[in-house]
């Protein structure tokens, strides 16, 4: 057998655990296997086999695991960490808790924030650099064993070493962690200007105590993981999701552990650029929305939008290359209110799992957006008698006539519709402003909705958008388990240099580039996964003397002049602003690298249940009801979508319901189907 | 009323992007930091007859929250009494006058009439901070002026730009008269840039609602705002609150200048008397009409968040009294200070008059103050010129749910500080350390937040020091018997002697050589409610962090400490506050 043969041959799982569910998709030769249970939080590796089981995997014969984990994620949010200790320059202990000077929200004067590690944990020792990695006081190395030694007494498991410039000259932080692995009880020990060679005291530290906190955990719950498996005869790699879009083995992936603290948004936007890819819809804007929130991501050229610079929450920086994921504060159980001014609004608080919107019946008091789609006969919960729908509807008819439609003088049905419609703004705005803010025209974009009510709103808010299309995949709330199969290795690295051009040698940046790529490719070579290739991909931050701003300049040859690079970013700035500035300095900033262990592509027809297909739509048709569009209700078509010919074409107003997500179809938008599965909606028909 | 309201609800979300999406084009166009990372500036658009604010950027800086619409105004009557040209399509007026609806000379605005079928429908305007307008100090903020032409190039309104072409005549006046003037090109054209930004998807939202539509929803939505707010203020009973706050002096009297404030609450509106604060200073902490509006909105604003921001937001609000006192400045009195320092006293003078009816929603006084630190000189090793500022937080004031909060932002702002590390890159100097100011945070039964303390030497080269601070004479107020926030210290060591600012928080151009040290201490947020209340084991944890000392805990909050290492003592705290509490109640 060939290895291209070989590898047809392979079954690939990707488990992705989520919130509320985790997700399973596995493709092998002989056919798709799915499945989605509820996660279970408190350990996730049993919510991952029950996930294998249910979809009847035979985890002997897997040939890969890909797995994305919110174990990090929750550890950070919920401040499950370990007890972490920070040794750092003498004067400075309290940069962690003094931050940047700022507060949660631009009015009110309150707010709240507790630093990763706390005051007494955080040890001085006597060292010294200057801003061009100059000694000016030199390490105590004394001092150094002794906060080891108070650490530990204190019950620290972790600890950060942290110094003032070590990004210049990291040579005090490499002798102290020196130091710290002679007596330290484990390798736990994170120092600053590994994971981030940046000049920003805070966020570098925060990056480094947040890595620290969590190798604890995720290493604890990987090894369990990986024990479970092999318990059940598993002996082929697991791979593990970062935030960059990209997968580590599972064996290393601890080490940077905070590089998985925001991977769950990144799976659904890697799967997004995949399949726009594959189907040739290579600028999108990705839109996951679920029950409290939406994530939202630019696609340009099939390549999601990676930023450095994420914050998780108030005042917890990871500068770490991560895909650009905004979170935007509507989602399914948005709930909506009349302000003290008399008008509807929607969000940000949310009515969330638990007891969640009225229409789930588990004590929902509050109408929410999901409620709003129920009333206007879009959403069904599947799972309902029909006399347990009418109750159902009863309750939440009532809720909306008592909480909006009494002060807005309407009926209950057009405050659904109200709802929606200014639910559909707001999201609108914040996607405008997401790419906006990106340097991107959202009109040269089409619309990936996935999530499990992504696809419900996505006509509508790409009519409001302007947008021509929407795409959206076969497996609409499978999407992050998709991400993990298709996911490539990948390796980011960022060297902050910040010169002038004119201070710039030529061969200083491509020095750079080679260290870079050397690196990167040993990473690479060490893992035992299939690879297709190995891309690099360059690119330098750059501002104008005297800017704050970086602007990304994709580099195409990495030993490019200073000339030629003034000229590249000089037009870039134009593009991006519209802004021509001559006689002015650039400066180099940063200098990145990615090296990406591209992974045989995946045949995403794959996805596709053939078996079940109608032969025509009309067969495909469930139900006909009534559903409420644009101040009418309208005689509108059920479809199942598993069984709509994979040839399908349709205009709307139509309905298509699938085991993960409901479809809404508008009036005179019409639909087609590609190849390999997804549905493309055609705005107002346009083509 | 004709217009449902989830078509005003959408035309509102529809004019708050407009706004929204000016703000970012500026910030990211901008090339001055101040703007482009402090995000200093804020667009919005007002009304054509009289220049009410319309809708605004919500991520505009807060103090600019009600100058804007005073700056409009004036144009607007200017231009009607025949002072200023007449505007034509694609014209951009620029003015920095503080005197005509202003705040400092630093805040630049734009102005563009935009027009609809030949009229003008409505104006877009924006403020940008520009890094320096002239004066005699670099960057502006000096502690000792005594007239506004020692602070800047005054500007008034001018058509910068002329049917769309900039006039590079203006243009170079103002270059000849500013320092960094090579990059402030960048600025004007990411300032103008916003404004067309504005223009073309304001002309998108009328194209799609209709101008008609438009306008009454505009009408409408002012009224809503109003009746929101008078909604809010129902929660205060009838009465007048009254409060006081000081500066510390005005950098050239050493004097402490007094803002006296009665609120009085009567038929669902508030009115704010400032009669009685102090005559018109002769230095620059003078506050201008239009920021002292502001500075009441801002204030109240931070009160109540969601209300959302247009003119009908501050119908229910009637300012008075602040004619012949230093919060109404006139020509040619000096006015740096305004924004960066009075307009923040103002809001705290407002926080504490109504945190007496409101004790829910109002904090006690945070540390308020800009905390300007600036350093210029001559870097001999890289042979050029700098201007380096710190700006600093300090804590907020605690309030009836939580502790405040440690080093936050100034109240009328919302940028961050720089980085120590960029500081030490971009400047000759060295910090020794960068804290919290321990013991600061005012005691309460939710205690204040901690200010910061900072000590940075100068490594090379001659240079002078300025400090534009506040609250070096008084900690910022306590509330409901808490006690007030740890005062704003400086202190400068030239060879090795210390030395304090005979203003104590404000002095220009102390000469420092290599080797001295500049040492601030910012100040810590007010306390809230009696600190005889505050929960033991709280103190205890904040003693175990070093946050006060044994004998602090001992004094502030009558939490005793025996032993060595001190140990919490239950029953000699009891002791402890019930003498306390008994002295209180006498005194009562």
């Amino acid at each position: 057998m060939t290895e291209s043969d070989n590898r047809k041959t392979s079954t690939i799982v990707g488990v992705d655990v989520g919130g509320t569910f985790t997700d399973l998709v596995a493709v092998s030769p002989n056919g798709l296997h799915l499945a989605k249970v509820p996660s279970t939080l408190d350990d996730q590796s049993s919510g991952v086999l029950a996930a294998l089981d249910a979809a009847d995997c035979e985890i002997s014969a897997l040939d890969l695991i890909v797995h994305g984990t919110t174990t990090t994620t929750n550890a950070v949010l919920e401040r499950k960490l370990a007890r972490t200790g920070l040794i750092t320059t003498q004067g400075f202990r309290d940069i962690l808790e003094l931050g940047r000077r700022t507060r949660p929200q631009a009015y009110g004067m309150y707010g709240q924030f507790t630093p990763l590690i706390p005051r007494n944990l955080r040890i001085e020792v006597p060292e010294r650099m200057d801003s061009d990695g100059h000694v000016l006081t030199p390490l105590d190395e004394t001092a150094v064993k002794d906060a080891a030694k108070a650490l530990l007494d204190h019950g620290c498991e972790a600890v950060v070493v942290h110094f003032l410039h070590a990004y210049a000259n990291p040579t005090h932080e490499r002798r102290a962690v020196e130091i710290l692995r002679s007596v330290w009880p484990n390798s736990y020990i994170t120092a600053g200007h590994v994971l981030l060679s940046e000049n920003r005291e805070y966020e570098r530290g925060v990056t480094a105590a947040v890595n620290a906190s969590v190798q604890p955990v995720l290493s604890k719950y990987i090894d369990r993981l990986v024990l479970a498996l092999t318990d059940q005869g598993y002996a082929r790699d697991l791979l593990v999701m970062n935030g960059n879009g990209g997968m580590v083995h599972a064996q290393s992936v601890a080490k940077e552990a905070a590089k998985t603290v925001m991977s769950g948004p990144a799976s659904g936007v890697m799967a997004a650029a995949f399949t726009g890819r594959a189907a040739s819809e290579l600028n999108l804007i990705s839109y996951d929305m679920g029950g409290t929130s939406t994530d939202v991501a630019l696609i340009r050229g099939a390549t999601p939008s990676i930023s450095n610079e994420i914050e998780v929450e108030y005042g917890m920086p990871i500068h770490v290359p991560m895909v650009d994921v905004r979170t935007v504060g509507a989602g399914g159980g948005s709930i909506a209110r009349i302000t003290s001014g008399g008008l509807l609004d929607v969000g940000p608080d949310s009515a969330g799992a638990d007891p969640g919107p009225v229409c789930y019946g588990r004590g929902g008091t509050q109408p929410t957006i999901a409620d709003a789609n129920f009333l206007l006969g879009r959403l069904r919960p599947s799972d309902l008698s029909s006399s347990e729908q009418t109750n159902r509807a009863k309750n939440v008819r009532h809720v909306f006539t008592e909480k909006l439609a009494s002060e807005l003088k309407c009926s209950a049905v057009e405050a659904a519709a109200a709802v929606v419609k200014v639910a559909n703004t707001k999201m609108a705005g914040a996607i405008r402003m997401v790419s906006l803010s990106l340097g991107a025209d959202p009109r040269d974009f089409a619309l990936f909705a996935f999530g499990g009510a992504g696809p419900l709103h996505a006509a509508a808010l790409a009519r409001e958008l302007d947008l021509p299309r929407v795409v959206i995949p076969a497996r609409p709330g499978l999407t992050n388990a998709l991400g993990c199969v298709v996911a490539d290795l990948r390796h980011d690295f960022v060297r902050t240099i910040n010169t002038p051009l004119a201070e710039l040698s030529c061969s200083q940046i491509s020095s750079v580039f080679e260290h870079q790529v050397r690196r990167g490719n040993a990473l690479i070579s060490n893992e035992t996964v299939d690879l297709e290739c190995v891309d690099t991909i360059f690119s330098l931050d750059m501002q104008f003397i005297g800017q704050t701003h970086l602007l990304r300049v994709q580099i195409d040859d990495p030993n490019m002049s200073a000339i030629d690079l003034q000229a590249l970013f000089e037009k870039a700035y134009f593009d991006r602003f519209h802004v021509a500035l001559q006689n002015i300095q650039a400066a180099v900033v940063n200098v990145n690298c990615s090296v990406i262990g591209r992974r045989p592509p995946l045949d995403l027809s794959l996805l596709l249940d053939k078996d079940i297909r109608a032969k025509s739509v009309i067969e495909a048709q469930t139900d006909t009801r009534n559903v409420f569009f644009d101040n009418t209700w309208m005689q509108t078509p059920v479809f199942s979508r598993d069984a709509l010919p994979t040839d399908a074409t349709l205009r709307g107003p139509a309905i298509l319901e699938q085991m993960d997500s409901t479809i809404v179809i508008p009036p005179d938008d019409k639909m087609s189907t590609d190849s390999i599965g997804n549905l493309i909606l055609h705005i107002g028909g346009a083509t | 009323m004709s217009l449902d309201p989830i078509t005003l609800t959408v035309i509102q979300a529809g004019l708050q992007q407009v706004c929204d999406e000016m703000d970012l084009s500026f910030s990211r166009a901008a090339f001055s930091p101040v703007i482009a990372e402090a995000n200093d500036r804020s667009d919005g658009i007002y009304a054509a007859e009289d220049g009410a604010l319309i809708a605004q950027g919500v991520a505009g800086l807060p103090v600019f929250v009600g100058t804007m619409q005073y700056s409009t105004r004036t144009l607007i009557e200017m231009i009607n009494e025949g002072q200023v040209d007449a505007p034509n399509s694609g014209d951009i007026y620029i003015v920095n006058d503080p005197y005509l609806g202003g705040t400092h000379l630093m805040d630049v605005r734009f102005a563009k009439p935009f027009y609809r079928q030949g009229k003008i429908f409505c104006w877009l305007s924006n403020t940008g901070h520009w890094p320096d307008t002239g004066g005699a100090v670099p960057g502006g903020f000096s502690a000792s002026a005594t007239a506004v032409e020692q602070e800047g190039l005054r500007l008034p309104p001018v058509k910068l730009f002329k049917q769309g072409v900039m006039d590079k005549e203006i243009f170079s006046i103002i270059q000849s008269n500013i320092r960094v003037a090579e990059q402030r090109i960048g600025d004007v054209q990411a300032q103008a840039a916003a404004l067309l930004v504005g223009e073309t998807r304001f002309s998108a939202l009328l194209d799609r609602y209709g101008d008609a539509t438009v306008s009454e929803a505009i009408g409408e939505l002012k009224q809503r705002a109003a009746q929101q707010m008078r909604s809010y203020l129902q929660e205060i009973p009838e009465g007048t609150y009254t409060s006081e706050a000081y500066i510390d002096s005005d950098g050239v009297i050493n004097e402490p200048l007094t803002i006296c404030l009665s609120v009085t609450k009567s038929d669902g509106s508030l009115c704010f008397d400032f009669s009685s604060s102090s005559a018109p200073c002769l230095g620059p902490m003078n506050s201008v009409r239009a920021t002292t509006h502001s500075a009441v909105y801002l204030a109240m604003r931070h009160i109540f968040p969601d209300v959302p921001m247009n003119a009908g937001a501050f119908e229910p609000f009637d300012i008075k009294g602040i004619k012949n006192t230093f919060l109404d400045a006139q020509y040619p009195r000096p006015v740096s200070g305004c924004a960066a320092e009075v307009s923040q006293r103002i809001a705290e003078a407002v926080f504490a008059a109504l945190v007496q009816p409101l004790p829910n929603r109002v904090t006690a006084a945070p540390a308020g103050t800009s905390g300007n630190f600036a350093l210029g000189g001559h870097d001999p090793d890289r042979g050029r010129d700098y201007v380096m500022y710190q700006i600093s937080g300090g804590g907020y004031g605690g309030n009836a749910d939580h502790d405040g909060l440690s080093n936050g932002c100034s109240t009328i702002g919302i940028s961050k500080a720089p980085p120590i590390e960029i500081m030490e890159q971009a400047y000759p100097v060295l910090y020794h350390h960068y804290a919290l100011h321990e013991g600061s945070g005012g005691a309460g039964k939710h205690r204040g937040g901690f200010g910061l303390d900072y000590e940075v030497e100068l490594r090379r080269g001659h240079a002078k020091a300025s400090f534009v601070m506040d609250h070096g004479r008084f900690g910022p107020q306590g509330a409901c018997n808490g006690g007030d926030g740890g005062t704003n210290k400086v202190a400068v060591y030239r060879d090795g002697l210390a030395y304090t600012p005979d203003h104590l928080s404000k002095e220009q151009d102390i000469d420092l050589s290599p080797g001295d040290r500049v040492h601030v201490q910012t100040p810590g947020g007010g306390g809230y409610g009696d600190p005889l209340d505050r929960a033991p084991d709280l103190v205890v944890e904040d003693v175990s962090l070093g946050r006060y000392s044994p004998a602090q805990a001992e004094t502030l909050f009558g939490v005793v400490f025996t032993g060595s290492p001190p140990a919490f003592d239950a029953q000699l705290t009891e002791a402890l506050r019930t003498k306390k509490r008994a002295v209180k109640d006498r005194a009562h």
